[in-house]
Parts: C-alpha cells; structure tokens; sequence
C-alpha cells in the first residue's frame, strides 16, 4: 500500500485534530484526551510509513499536490505538499518518536492537573512539525515554523505558575523570532525575484533549474549573488531554531518545560527543524555560481556550525544539571549537522539527524526516566548510586551515551559522525571545520562520560537519589525501543552500504563491503579519540567516583577560572543582557518619551497657543475695544442713579421740597422780584 | 426589492435605533440594552445581504443616486465596492460586541446605547457615501457621539482625552474641509467619482494650480493624517483609547481608526495621484516611524488599554505603509501593488477584529480588578480562569501575527508588497514585529503566568455571556487565518480593478 502525495495532508491533520479534540476536553476526561493523541499519532506514524514506501519507489522524484489558497491578483497564492525520501523519512522519525515520547508521557505526566492540556499541545507541536515536514511551500513551511514555535513557548511554559519556567518560555519565543524575521526577509525577497514560493513545480518551483540559474546569476552590490544573499537570510532562520551561535541560549533554559517536551521538540524534532530547512533548501543554498563570486552561503553554515559543536560541547562539560548536559550537547550536534550541511554532505547531515534524533530522544527520557524516580532532583551532584537501583533506565541510557559519543561499530552516532567527519575532510574551502569537528569528538565522549558516572555510579548522594526505583514499564518500554534504534539506524548508513544517503540523494545504491573501513586512517583517528575522551572522563570521574554532593570537581580544583568560564556558559546571556536587552529598553523609553514630551509636548503647545491667542483676543476685544463702550455706560448709569435718588416715592418729601421751592421762589420774588 | 435601498437602511437603522430609544425614557435597562443590540445587529444582517448579492467583478453596487441640493450640485449618493462592504462588515461585527461588552454599565445605559448607535451609523455613512458633502457630514458627526461616550463614562482623565480627541480630529479635518471648498470653486461637483475622473486626468491641478493642489493636497492629507493617526499625529490616541470605556474604546479602534485608511483609499489617492506619488517617499518614513516607534513605546506602557492602544498605532501604520510603498512606487511591479493593497485591506478587517478583543479582555481584567490595569497589578490569571487566558491569549497571538490566525496573512501580504518596492521599509519594519512579539509575550507572561498575584488572586473565570461576546471574534481568527479566501474573494477583485483605475 502507498500514500498518494494528494493524501499527504492526512499525516499532519490527525494529530491537529487530536489537538482540536483534546482542547475541548475537560480537565476530567485524562484517559480522552491522552488515548486520542495517541492513536492519532500511531495513525501518522502508519500513513508516513506508506509514505515513505511511495517516495523509495521513485526516489529520485519529488511528487507534488500544490493547490491555491487564496486568490491574489491576476492568479492565486498557491501552498501544496511534497513528497520525496527527504519528507518521507522524516515523517516517519517524528511519528515514531513522537509516539514513544507520547507513551512515555502517560508515566511521566500521571499525576499533573493539567495532564489533558499536555496532550493537546504535545499534539498541535506533532501537527505542525509534520506540517512543516511535508509542507512544498516556503510559506507553508513557514506559517508550520511558527506554529512548532509556539508548541513550543506553551509547552516550555507549561508549569507557567513558576516564574523561571513563563520567562523561559518568552525568551525562547523572542530569540527564535529574531531569526524568523531573516526567515521572513528571505522569504519576501525569494518571493519577490522568483515570483513563487512552491519548491517544485514542474520546473517553476524556487528550487527548480531554471528559477536557480536566474537567482545565481543575479549579483548584488558587493558581488554577492541573490541566491546567496536569499540563503543568508535563510539561514537565520536555521540559526535561531536550531540552537545555532549566536541565538543557541534559549535551547538551555528550555529546559524549564517537561522531559518528554525535551526529548521531543529541543532534542529529537524542533530543533532540527533549522537543519531540514537547509537540507530542503538545499539546492538554494549550493547553486551554482559565477566563479568571481566571493563567498558561499555554505561556507557561512559550515563555520557556524563548528563554533556551535564546539561551543556547546564545551559548555556541556561544566553543567552540573542532567538536562542542561544533555542541552548543551543538542547544540553541539546541531552544530555538527550544519557543518555537515555547509561542507556540501546534507545528506549526511539528514543520517545525523534521523541517527540523533534516536539516541537523544532516548538520553532525554533516559533523564527524564531519573528525574520521575528522584522526586525532581536533577542536579547530578546530589544523584549517584542509579544504576544497582534502575537497571533498564542504566543500561539504555549507556546505550544512549556511547551512540552519542560515537563508540564505535555497534553504535548509530559512530556511522553517522564518521560520515560527517568524512565529508568535513573533504572540504576544500577550509579544513577548520573537520579540526573543529575532532576536537568536539573528545570533549562529547568526555562530558557523557562524566555524566554518566555522576548520576548513576557511586553512591547515592541525596535522600531522593538513594530511594529512587526503577519507573513504570509505560516509561521503560519506549526507552528499549529507541535504544534499539541507537543501535540498529547506524547500519542504514555506513560506507559500505549507504542506502539512506543514497536513498535521500535519489542515486543509486552501490554497496561493497570493501567500503566499509573507506578512509581507514580517519576513523581509526576519530576511534582514538572517542577513546581518549573515554579514558579522560574515567580518568577524572570513574576512577574516583564522588561521594558527597559537596565535593568540588576535579577540573575545579584543576582549572577553576576554565570552568567557571564554561559554566557562565561563556557569558553570552550577560552579554545580551547588557546590549541588546538594554538597547531594547533604551528605544522603548526614547520612544515613549518622544511621544509624551516631544511630540505630545509641541501638540500641547499648540494647544496652549490657541488658548493663549483666545486669551489674548479676549482681552483686546474687553479691555481695549469693549472698555470704551464701558464707560460711557458706567457714566450713564451713574448719573442715573443719582437721579433716581430723588425719586424716594414718598409724597411727604415731594411735598417738602415742595413747599421749600414755593417759599424759595416767594422769596425771590419778594426780595428781587419788585421791578 | 430592486428598489429598496439598502445602503439608506445599513446606515438609518442604527440612527432610528438611537431616536427610538431617545423617546422611551422611563423604560427598564433591559429593553434598552436588548433594542440597542437589536438594532446595532442590523448592519451585520444587512451586511451579510449585501454580500450574498455582491458581485465581486462589479464596481459601486446597490448605488442611491439622488440630487440633494440641485443649485450647488450636490447629490445624495451612496454606493458600496469591495472595500466598503469589508468595512461594513467589520462594524457589523465590532458594534454589537462593543455593546455586549458595555452590556453591566449602570450609569444611564439609554444614553450611552443612544450615543453609541448614533456613531454606528455616522460610521457607516463614512463608509457608503460617494459623495463629499455627506460623507464629511457623516466624518464630523462620528465625533458629536466618541466625545460624550468617552467623557462621560471614561476614566479620570477622559474630559482632557476626550477634548484633546475632538479638537485635534476637528483641527484637521478643518483643512480638509478648506480643501474641498477649494476643489469645489473650481470643480463645481463634490461626488468622489467625477473628481477621480478629474484627478485622474490632471484636470483637477490645471484649474487649480501647482501650488494650489499642492497646497489643498496637505489640507486633505492633514485632515485623514489625524484621524488613522499617521505618525507624529497620533498622540491623542493613547489617551482616548485608554480613558475611553471598554465598549467605545473596541468602536473606536476597531472601526473608527479605519475611517483615515479608508479616507486614503477613497479620496487621497484617486483624486491626487501625483502628489501623492510626490509625496510617498516622506510619507513612507512617517509610516515607518508609527511601525517602529509605536511598538517601542507599546513596550514602555505599564497600563495594559495604552499598551494596546500603542499597539494600534503600530498596526494601522502597517496599512499605511502598503499605502504609501504602492502610491511611491518606482518601477512597475503589479505582482507587490497587488499584495500590498489586499495585505492592507485584510489588515483591517483583522485589526478590528483582534484589537477589539484585546480592549474587551483588558475590560474584563479591569472590571474584575476593580479598576486597575496595570501590567503589575496581576499574576497567575492563568491558574483561576483558564478559559479567559486561553482566549485572550489566542487574540494576543492573532495581534502579533502568528501564522494559521489571522492577523498573519496581511501583514504577510503587506510585507510582501512593501518588500517589492521598498526592501529596506520592509526590513526596518521587522522591528516593529519583534517588538510587537515583545510586548504582547510580556503582557501574556505578566498578567497570566506566574504565582498568583495581585487581582490574579481569585479570579473569576469568564461568564457564558462574556464567552458569548468573544467567541466570534475569536473564531473568526482560526477562519481567516486558515481561509483568508473568505476575504479574498472580494478583497481581491476590488484591489486588481482599484489599481487598474489609479493613473
């Protein structure tokens, strides 16, 4: 049976409808919610298996559904599905460690109030990863990108009430979205030139020949060709979602979100997500340029992905928290997969990533498997003394850490490093990578070393470590399954019989056993070195084992200024604090002030002036003009009043005045008046 | 039926709304509220009509075109395209939840629904009359109303607000309307679509002059610059919207602030092309300055209604800079002008639909904490009423454009136009995003995470009326999100014909 590429959709639309179904349930209906999200996943992981076995019979083709969304001008936006080995693969690692994950949860999660909500955003992520996997549209691909975000900032935050876990969250969320917004330039910019967004379609799609050649031909000023500028940007994206330097510190702290979260979006899916996009892209990324063009976005990847494997392998070495250890080690191999993806092998890159997506998911669970039984302890100073206690959880995770380490021959990680390491010697721009690349060999052998003697050798050195016991089978069964993929996907891939490469790459298949030791000298140098790192953590932490939580460590008491340097984590996030938090601030109060004082403040004055002309006006027109008329009024008035003095009403005083005038008048007549 | 005109009704009705209830004075708050959402309803249901009977194709629809005053010209005209019927829909939708929002206002609840359908309907007639002298009568009168609803039942500063809010809108649209006077002596008409033929032609600047339109252009543009606000003219808004009270501050951002986009659309950029096109480049930055500014300062704000209000200035500049990336265009690039003018109409309707929800949540907050709504004043809102933070938040993240919800396909589209035409406004407009993503996120984990704190303290969660007031909104942004076509259908024509007929 196979899965026609029109009914791709179905794989991501299962869990998106177990995610509807579980955001409607109650908090009561646990067993709903949880049975729905699972079997919806189990349905995924049933379809993408058909897909997958669509996409081998015809490797070499990428079928395509591409319908329109919505109309724009004179023709639509058009969105669709794609399906080649490259999705098919991936959809079927993400079912299925997402369905151990889920199983794994039903243990982990029991007892939390908001188990149902668990499983509605455990879903929704599903949804979009798987969105974001068979999506044949940048834009699709984007608008899935972002929703694997935002799964991811409610599930960081899923015990939001603790302060640490909401900032952790939101810091996640920002970070990522710095490198979205390159994303989303790149985006526009592609858009723009190529006037589609659709990857394949029938010659027209963006990573197609003919709409390369023009995006490769094109030069910018500065000599850079659009198609590397195009990558650039898109590249950010990477950067940000894959835990790259320089935006890798949210990957630590969210670490505040639940283990299976962990395992499942910061270890095996989301953040590989920045790799698949730049093996998607791929031909984008290495088109063909003229041959004055001065760098390579490639090349740009490539050392981004050495400072990242080296940069994190180097901080996991100082963690003393189980997750963080096993964070800073994500970063470290997303940094070997870009590095594999910038030195030209994205299809080693992708074996790293299927192979890491195994043992990392089990490392994860493995912790996760520790952190249940000791009550929340995760610092591994205070664990110790596990292993007599939890035999499965022991002996998968060991099975974990050297497929990590790259143990060699039995183990996945040892094929799929080797494979990157080859490519990186191959490299003809620079062999600092493949340098790099060793270094980071040692110091991954080194760090898992020592956390595994902390927390399972010795003796238990807390309360919660010395009565821990070994967890449900709900929990164990998943890590057996993934430890058997540890061991078994490595074989997928090695020189002799590279059917994955070959498989994702649509080239023939040429096994040769003869092959199998190909490039002898190197792996005989990388095995000495898994070694060396072996014997160096057991030299330091095996030989001696702890036995009290107070004890310093030895490469304390041996270079204590190194590790606290390693331990601040290189001071990036005080780094950030200090610049970009406070130019944030900084423009957020001159923008707010301008408003208020400046703007706001010549808005006032002119306000003011109108009332100060009206005032004026009014004056002018009361004092000056109307004062004239006031006057003559007042004097009007006034000598009105004086009249009306006289006219008292009493006839007695009329009648006085009267008789006074009669006598007046008499008397001048009298005296005057004889003529 | 062919006869009857709809467009009179979408605009009378919520006015005999309002005389009706002015003449029924001594009834319960019960009818009063129960006829006010009556009638307010009536433009959704009319709206809805008209968009059953729209033909996307066709220009002005159901046109009533009727001579007024004769002597002067002046006709009574209305008409209804893709962008207005948008509009009305989106008041048809915003009206009603506002009023259900100021459903508990116990001070003189006649007066407040009166005063409310007033200004619905004057809204709508902004958005149906074609021609000059009503439509700026239906602009003025929009103010009578925004004024008394916002003094009189605001916050403590709402006489200041609401004076700064009428005296700066009236100062600017004074020079408008000197504008007019201006084009009319030399035009004799005032019907929009006789005066896009003459702006179109040149017609219009010959009779007036260079310096004559130039200087009757800046009136106009003055006259809309307040209202949308375009930056630096927008600091009334922080004011009004925050002392407004939670039923008119949803009016007014989720339609009143349309009005100035759609003034552009209508009038600014048929009628003066050229000087628009002169002008683009400064105009540009302007909107520029509200993306970037007004998001940063979004993130200066502790009080939650000046945060979002700042967020609006943010969001409608995102219109405005599609406008003016198209009108300053260069070169020829259909495929940008395209996205940028459906980006722009889409972001909207979107913006209605999103701020409003916002004011609605932060009225909520601010009821339940007893006037507070500082973004410290809470904590763990989250834990005591989980449905209220889920929708809120699901508004939050429609606000900041994340992608399957709404508010995501228009700044989508925005960007992409902008991008095609000016490549650096779309990539310093990025910042505006980042810091929006910044804000909301802080607002989210402030108010809602955390121990319980504060007012978060008890909180009870929202009734099956308040989810009824929401859940419209709410749905409508898993919908358009998913199917912006719904939109797109008419959007879409109307943007690929507008632009045909631009010179």
């Amino acid at each position: 049976m196979r899965l026609p590429v029109e009914y791709l959709w179905l794989i991501p639309a299962l869990p998106l409808a177990a995610a509807g179904v579980g955001s409607l349930t109650p908090r009561g209906g646990r067993a709903l919610a949880a049975d729905v999200a699972i079997a919806a996943m189990a349905g995924a992981f049933v379809l993408a298996c058909l897909a997958l076995t669509s996409a081998l019979a015809d490797p070499a083709a990428h079928q395509v559904a591409n319908f329109a969304w919505f109309d724009l001008g004179g023709g639509a936006l058009r969105l669709g599905w794609l399906l080649d080995p490259l999705t098919a693969f991936m959809a079927v690692m993400v079912t299925f460690v997402g369905l151990l994950i889920f199983i794994f949860s039903l243990g982990y999660m029991k007892e939390d109030p908001n188990f149902t909500r668990f499983f509605c955003f455990l879903s929704l992520f599903a949804a979009a990863m798987l969105g974001l996997i068979v999506a044949n549209s940048l834009l699709l691909l984007f608008v899935c990108w972002e929703l694997v975000g935002l799964a991811s900032y409610l599930l960081i935050g899923f015990w939001f009430h603790k302060p640490s876990a909401a900032a952790a969250a939101k810091k996640a969320f920002i970070t990522t979205r710095i490198g979205d917004l390159g994303l989303l330039l790149g985006m526009l910019w592609l858009y723009d030139a190529s006037g589609s967004l659709l990857f394949y379609d029938g010659g027209a799609g963006v990573l197609e020949a003919p709409v390369l050649s023009t995006l490769a031909g094109q030069t910018l000023a500065g000599g850079l060709a659009l198609s590397t500028a195009i990558g650039l940007l898109i590249f950010c994206g990477a950067i940000g979602k894959s835990g790259q330097f320089p935006l890798h510190v949210w990957l630590p702290d969210a670490m505040e979100g639940p283990t299976p979260v962990s395992a499942l979006i910061h270890a095996a899916t989301m953040v590989a997500a920045g790799v698949f996009l730049i093996a998607r892209v791929y031909p984008l990324m290495s088109a063909d340029l003229p041959l004055d063009v001065p760098m390579h976005a490639l090349t740009v990847v490539a050392f981004v992905g050495a400072i990242t494997a080296l940069m994190g392998a180097l901080i996991a070495v100082a963690q003393n928290d189980i997750k963080r250890v096993l964070a800073y080690s994500t970063v470290s191999q997303l940094g070997y997969m870009m590095l594999a993806l910038g030195v030209g092998s994205w299809t080693a890159a992708i074996f790293h990533l299927l192979t890491h997506a195994f043992f990392k998911a089990l490392l994860f669970l493995g912790a996760g498997s520790v952190i249940h039984a000791a009550h929340h302890e995760q610092d591994i100073r205070n664990l110790g003394g596990l292993a007599p206690r939890m035999k499965v959880t022991f002996a998968t995770f060991a099975i974990g850490m050297m497929a990590l380490a790259g143990v060699p021959f039995l183990f996945s990680g040892f094929w799929s490093k080797e494979a990157i390491l080859h490519a990186a010697h191959g490299w003809d721009v620079s062999q600092v990578p493949f340098y790099v690349g060793l270094a980071a060999v040692v110091l991954t052998a080194f760090y898992m070393t020592r956390l595994v003697a902390e927390t399972f050798l010795g003796r238990p050195r807390s309360d919660a470590a010395a009565h821990a016991h070994e967890s449900p089978a709900v929990m164990t069964v998943p890590l057996g399954l993934l430890a058997a993929g540890a061991v078994v996907l490595g074989f997928l891939g090695t020189p002799a019989c590279p059917w994955l490469q070959s498989r994702l790459a649509g080239t023939p298949l040429h096994s040769d056993l003869g092959h199998l030791f190909e490039g002898g000298g190197l792996m005989l140098l990388s095995i000495v070195l898994v070694g060396a790192g072996l014997g160096l953590g057991w030299w330091l932490y095996g030989r001696r084992l702890r036995a009290a939580s107070t004890d310093r460590d030895p490469l304390a008491v041996a270079a204590p200024r190194t590790l606290g340097v390693l331990a601040g984590k290189f001071y990036l996030d005080e780094l950030y604090a200090a610049t970009v938090g406070r130019l944030n601030a900084a423009l957020a109060w001159c923008a707010d002030r301008l408003d208020r004082h400046v703007i706001g403040g010549a808005v006032e004055f002119l306000g003011k002036f109108g009332l100060f002309s009206g005032a004026l006006n009014r004056e002018l027109d009361e004092d000056a003009i109307n004062a004239g008329f006031d006057r003559v009024n007042a004097g009007l008035r006034g000598s009105g009043i004086r009249y009306s003095r006289a006219q008292t009403g009493e006839p007695q005083g009329y009648l006085r005045v009267l008789a006074v005038a009669f006598v007046v008048l008499a008397l001048l007549l009298i005296v005057g008046g004889v003529r | 039926m062919t006869t009857w005109p709809l467009l009179t009704w979408i605009i009378l009705l919520p006015w005999l709304g309002a005389l009706l209830l002015a003449s029924l004075p001594h009834t319960r708050p019960g009818v009063i509220r129960g006829l006010a959402l009556a009638y307010s309803l009536s433009t959704l249901v009319l709206g809805a009509i008209a968009w059953t009977r729209f033909d996307p194709a066709a220009g002005y629809q159901f046109v009533e075109r009727h001579a007024w005053v004769p002597s002067l010209n002046i006709t009574y005209h209305l008409g209804l395209d893709g962008v207005s019927l948008l509009l009305v829909l989106l008041t048809g939708l915003v009206a009603p939840a506002a009023l259900l929002a100021s459903w508990n206002l116990s001070r003189n609840p006649r007066l407040f629904a009166l005063l409310f359908l007033f200004l619905q309907g004057s809204a709508l007639g902004v958005f149906l009359a074609l021609d000059f002298f009503h439509w700026f009568i239906f602009w003025e009168l929009s103010l009578v109303p925004a004024y008394f609803l916002i003094k009189l039942w605001g916050g403590p500063g709402a006489t200041r607000a609401a004076y700064q809010f009428v005296i700066y809108t009236i100062g600017g649209s004074a020079f408008m309307l000197a504008g007019f006077a201006a084009v009319y002596t030399v035009s004799g008409t005032l019907d929009f679509t006789v005066l896009a033929h003459l702006g179109e032609a040149g017609t219009l600047a010959e009779r007036l002059g260079p310096t004559g339109m130039t200087v009757v252009f800046l009136g106009v543009l003055l006259g809309l610059a307040v209202k949308v606000p375009l930056f630096p003219f927008h600091t009334w808004l922080p004011a009004a919207y925050a002392e407004a009270p939670t039923g008119a501050s949803m009016f007014l951002t989720g339609v009143m602030s349309k009005m100035g986009v759609y003034g552009f659309i209508r009038i600014l950029f048929p009628i003066f092309p050229a000087e628009l096109t002169a002008a683009a480049p400064v105009l540009l930055w302007l909107a520029l300055g509200g993306v970037v500014l007004g998001a940063f300062a979004a993130m200066a704000q502790t009080d939650l209604k000046r945060m979002i209000a700042y967020s609006s200035v943010n969001h409608v500049s995102y219109c405005l800079l599609a406008l003016f990336a198209v009108a300053g265009a260069t070169s020829s690039n259909p495929a940008a002008d395209t996205a940028a003018m459906g980006g722009a109409l889409l972001q909207m309707f979107n913006h209605g639909l999103s701020a409003s929800a916002l004011f609605f949540c932060i009225g909520i907050l601010e009821v339940r904490a007893g006037g507070r709504r500082g973004l410290g004043d809470f904590g763990g809102v989250r834990t005591a009423a989980p449905i209220f933070a889920g929708l809120c938040g699901i508004a939050l993240f429609s606000s900041l454009g994340l992608p399957g919800l709404n508010g995501f396909v228009g700044e989508f589209l925005i960007f992409r136009g902008v991008f095609g035409h000016a490549p650096w406004a779309a990539a310093v407009g990025c910042l505006g995003l980042f810091a929006t993503a910044y804000f909301l996120l802080t607002f989210w984990q402030k108010v809602f995470h955390g121990p319980a704190a504060g007012a978060g303290v008890c909180f009870r969660d929202l009734t099956v009326f308040e989810i009824v007031t929401l859940l419209p909104a709410i749905a409508l942004m898993f919908v358009l999100g998913v199917w912006p076509q719904a939109l797109m259908s008419f959007v879409n024509p109307w943007v690929t014909a507008w632009l045909a007929s631009l010179p």
